[in-house]
């Protein structure tokens, strides 16, 4: 089957399978390789991105879900060169060690602000609770969410 | 420096082959000066080299190279490899400190078999303690010379000159940039000795210098293996065998065969399918037919007994004294038994690889720790010379000890020969917890003995199958037997994050602590008492002071706990605070006090540190590899659970800036210390003295819930 699908912005036509994850279709289809494989059951949040602005788990999301909605991914953050404050508040804190969740911690992390924009750290804690950073980083990455939910009320 | 016995499953390290003579190497790099660090003979030794001529017409061997290119950049050749430690950033951080350059135009290229020098591997926390001093000196090397090149130049004393940002500069202002200096040359020098900064001189080592391309993970541009996909490439799945050790006993591909674009191979009881998507491979993957031979294996449930019965004939790695008399004459007197279960080191990105076939030549990218034992390993399974095999290992998604091996870079390499195009093999979670390897299982029995005053006079420590990393300890003890014994192992193992210096740690720890409350003494006052070593002392007492050890006392449901220890020339303690709720642990406040000699970069040191607890945190609380019949049955995220945000506590480090001694590697030596922390503190809440790791899988047990 053939789906449109609008992502960062460019509007997409897929030629696949309706039950095809969205991931797959990013990752291995429009070459948007920022989007993870970490577990295929939605447990770990590295492949998140964002539907219409909220957070999905791209591995578990067949495709036909995504026909002809918004979707944002980690490639689509970033305006002229210039960060979105998540990501910059991640390279603030230094909060990544491998970095391979951090995309996904990123994205979560922007649909954790639209929500709510001036997060408690526990909060924050909640709302990162399905991402999953096997280097231990997460004190950090509470650090860069609340720095980036600072920086944008300045 | 001993090897540690996880480090049999390392073979002996290849001929070296250094690929580029001095032609090929200006070919490759440009003109310019490039400055050759040669392995120092106690570094070749440590790291298993055998003899064997190199290119540049050098007998010796090769450590490292800096290139000072005629455009002025800086490149930095090295076999380590980054899987998360940050490592690219302090070595990137030596280079600048000699250089006398931004960090930001450092160029290392690591990793890669035809371009960078043979490396055994990245692991046993040596790239701080080894690569970094090679680095440095070969940097110091190529400042020394451009000083004497514009000295030359300019026929001025080098004495006279400076280096700075790129330039060479004399007393009167009068400059010249690094790449004028090596215009139109190409120079080769080598050194294995120049003067190098000393960490109380330190401008650049030292400082907290982000993450060197952090941007390009944080935007997501950055290609792990799994993101690559050459022109022409498929997808390749494996098909795994009913259980451990499975034998192909019939096959049938004719099914799968017949998919449009599929390829099948059977070689073996290797057997597999490509496909020009992952979803096309993944259905021809199911329609394979197949039945395999499985002989019985043991369950998770028969484990400690099991390791126990197969221990095979080992001698002690330390006696003294009389250990059986000071034992049956000690006026306090113990003997216990831990456990420790297998655990997977799950990193985030699972084992991927890409292979290609060119004229009869092999390339393969893949997230390894080893790339240049993958080239051997792919050598040795493919009958092919090592010059004909590139490993290329790009910045990958971590290993924590996991990565050793080219599981997924020899069987793209099989699907591609048979496909005649590149392959590309990313393993699912399941095939990650199932067909990588563990952290050992081990059983661990202490018997000790005690004066009433606190003296410990005999230690009698003997551990089956998990290693004998850290199994000796500083406590001055006069009678000891330490002994390791070999064992089956039902599953797969091999090296882990600080390799069986947790399960020692946690057995000696624990046992310490029991010995503490047996004599009536304070745990810290107890250990105090027995240790003279000043590093492991002093950071006892620097985690004791922090956490205010013994400001309050514990309640039911609230304890604290105090472990500590040495691993890979690093000195760790730890302190933690825990809390009963609803009957599960919470650990709530974890203090460590970390020396690992001068620190290199303060803000990547930290991060090791809490990543480490963190970590330790799963194999401390809950990981454990569930399996039955050569199978594992939790080969999920849903099911192996791992720490997550909620599970982690308050983290305090104390970083002990030795600039008197030298940096050691800090990767693995701060896991070591958390799981005993815990389970005293445990104790101390409870009363309840929990000897097996994980210690609460299911919450604590019901046995006795208050003290």
């Amino acid at each position: 089957m053939a789906f449109e699908i609008l992502v960062n912005g460019a509007s997409h036509r897929v030629e696949t399978d309706p039950e095809t994850s969205l991931l797959s279709v990013l990752r291995n289809q429009l070459g948007l390789t920022g989007s993870k494989y970490g577990c295929g059951e939605g447990q770990c949040g590295a492949c998140a991105v964002l539907i219409d602005g909220r957070a999905v788990r791209s591995c578990i999301t067949p495709v036909k879900h995504a026909a002809g909605r918004h979707v944002t991914t980690i490639e689509g953050l970033a305006r002229n060169g210039k960060l979105h404050p998540v990501q910059q508040g991640f390279l603030d804190a230094d909060a990544l060690q491998c970095g391979y969740c951090t995309p996904g911690m990123v994205m979560s992390a922007v649909a954790l602000l639209a929500k709510d924009p001036h997060p408690t750290d526990a909060a924050i804690r909640r709302g990162m609770e399905g991402n999953v950073c096997r280097c231990g980083t997460y004190p950090r990455i509470v650090a860069a969410v609340r720095m980036a939910s600072k920086g944008a009320a300045r | 420096m001993t090897l540690e016995p996880e480090r049999y499953e390392l073979r002996e390290a290849p001929a070296y082959d250094f690929p580029l003579d001095r032609r090929e190497f200006f070919k490759t790099l440009g003109g310019g000066l490039l400055i050759v660090a040669l392995i120092s003979p106690s570094d070749a030794q440590e790291s298993g080299r055998r003899g064997g001529a190199g290119g540049l017409g050098a007998p010796k061997e090769i450590a490292a190279w800096i290139h000072v290119g005629e455009d002025g950049v800086i490149t930095a050749n090295t076999g380590k490899v980054e899987v998360g430690q940050n490592i690219r950033t302090s070595l990137s951080q030596a280079v600048a400190e000699e250089l006398r350059i931004p960090v930001s135009s450092v160029r290392l290229v690591m990793g890669d078999t035809a371009l960078t020098p043979y490396d055994m591997g990245t692991f046993g926390s040596l790239t701080t303690p080894q690569m970094a001093p090679q680095i440095h000196k070969a940097s110091a090397a190529a400042r020394q010379a451009l000083i004497a090149l514009a000295a030359k130049q300019w026929s001025a004393d080098p004495a006279t000159l400076t280096a700075s940002d790129g330039r060479v500069i004399a007393p009167g202002g009068r400059s010249i940039g690094y790449g004028e200096l090596t215009k139109g040359r190409k120079l080769v020098e080598t050194v294995d000795g120049a003067g190098i900064a000393a960490p109380k001189d330190w401008k650049v080592c030292g400082q907290s210098i982000p993450k060197v391309d952090g941007r390009a993970f944080v935007t997501g541009a950055h290609q792990y293996v799994s993101d690559l996909h050459p022109a022409g490439m498929l997808f390749g799945k494996v098909l795994r065998p009913a259980g451990y050790g499975g034998k192909l006993a019939s096959f049938d591909g004719s099914k799968a065969a017949a998919m449009p674009g599929v390829k099948v191979v059977r070689d073996g009881d290797f057997a597999g399918v490509t496909a020009p998507s992952q979803e096309a491979a993944e259905r021809a993957l199911e329609a394979l037919k197949a039945e395999w031979k499985v002989d019985p294996q043991p369950s998770d449930r028969e484990l400690f007994g099991y390791l126990k019965e197969n221990a095979s004939e080992s001698r002690p790695s330390t006696l003294e004294g009389a250990v059986d008399q000071a034992l049956a004459e000690a006026p306090v007197k113990l003997r216990r038994t831990y456990e420790i279960a297998y655990i997977a080191h799950t990193p985030l990105e699972p084992r991927a690889a890409v292979a290609e076939w060119s004229d009869g030549k092999l390339t393969a990218w893949i997230g390894t720790q080893r790339p240049f034992g993958v080239r051997s390993e792919l050598a040795e399974a493919f009958h092919l010379p090592e010059d004909r095999i590139r490993v290329i290992m790009p910045d990958t998604g971590s290993g924590y000890g996991g990565k050793h091996t080219g599981e997924a870079a020899i069987e793209a390499a099989r699907l591609a020969r048979e496909a005649g195009q590149p392959v590309k093999v990313v393993w699912t979670r399941a095939e990650e917890f199932t067909w990588a390897y563990a952290r050992p299982a081990g059983v661990i029995e202490i018997a000790s003995g005690a004066t009433k005053e606190g003296a410990i006079v005999a230690w009698d420590f003997h551990n089956y199958n998990s290693g004998a990393a850290g199994i000796d300890s500083l406590y001055t003890i006069p009678n000891q037997r330490v002994q390791f014994h070999p064992t089956k192992s039902p599953l797969r193992q091999g090296s882990y994050r600080a390799l069986a210096s947790t399960a020692n740690h946690f057995a000696r720890e624990s046992h310490i602590d029991e010995l503490a409350h047996e004599v009536g003494l304070d745990p810290l006052e107890f250990r105090l008492k027995n240790l003279s070593n000043p590093r492991l002392r002093a950071v006892f007492e620097a985690a004791a002071n922090k956490f205010s050890w013994n400001k309050r006392k514990p309640t039911a449901g609230h304890g604290f706990g105090i472990a500590g220890g040495f691993e890979k020339a690093g000195y760790i303690a730890m302190a933690v605070e825990i809390a009963i709720e609803r009957g599960q642990v919470r650990v709530v406040r974890v203090v460590s006090a970390f020396d690992c000699g001068a620190v290199v970069n303060p803000v990547h040191l930290n991060s090791q540190v809490e990543g480490a607890v963190v970590m330790g945190l799963g194999g401390a609380l809950f990981e454990a590899l569930k399996f039955e019949n050569g199978r594992v049955t939790n080969a999920s995220l849903s099911e192996y659970q791992v720490p997550r945000f909620s599970d982690t506590p308050e983290l305090e480090t104390v970083l002990i800036d030795r600039k008197d001694q030298p940096s050691v590697g800090a990767g693995e030596c701060p896991i070591v210390g958390l799981a005993p922390a815990i389970a005293n503190a445990i104790y101390s809440a409870t009363g309840q003295r929990l000897r097996s790791m994980p210690l609460v899988p299911n919450g604590l047990p019901k046995v006795v819930s208050q003290r």
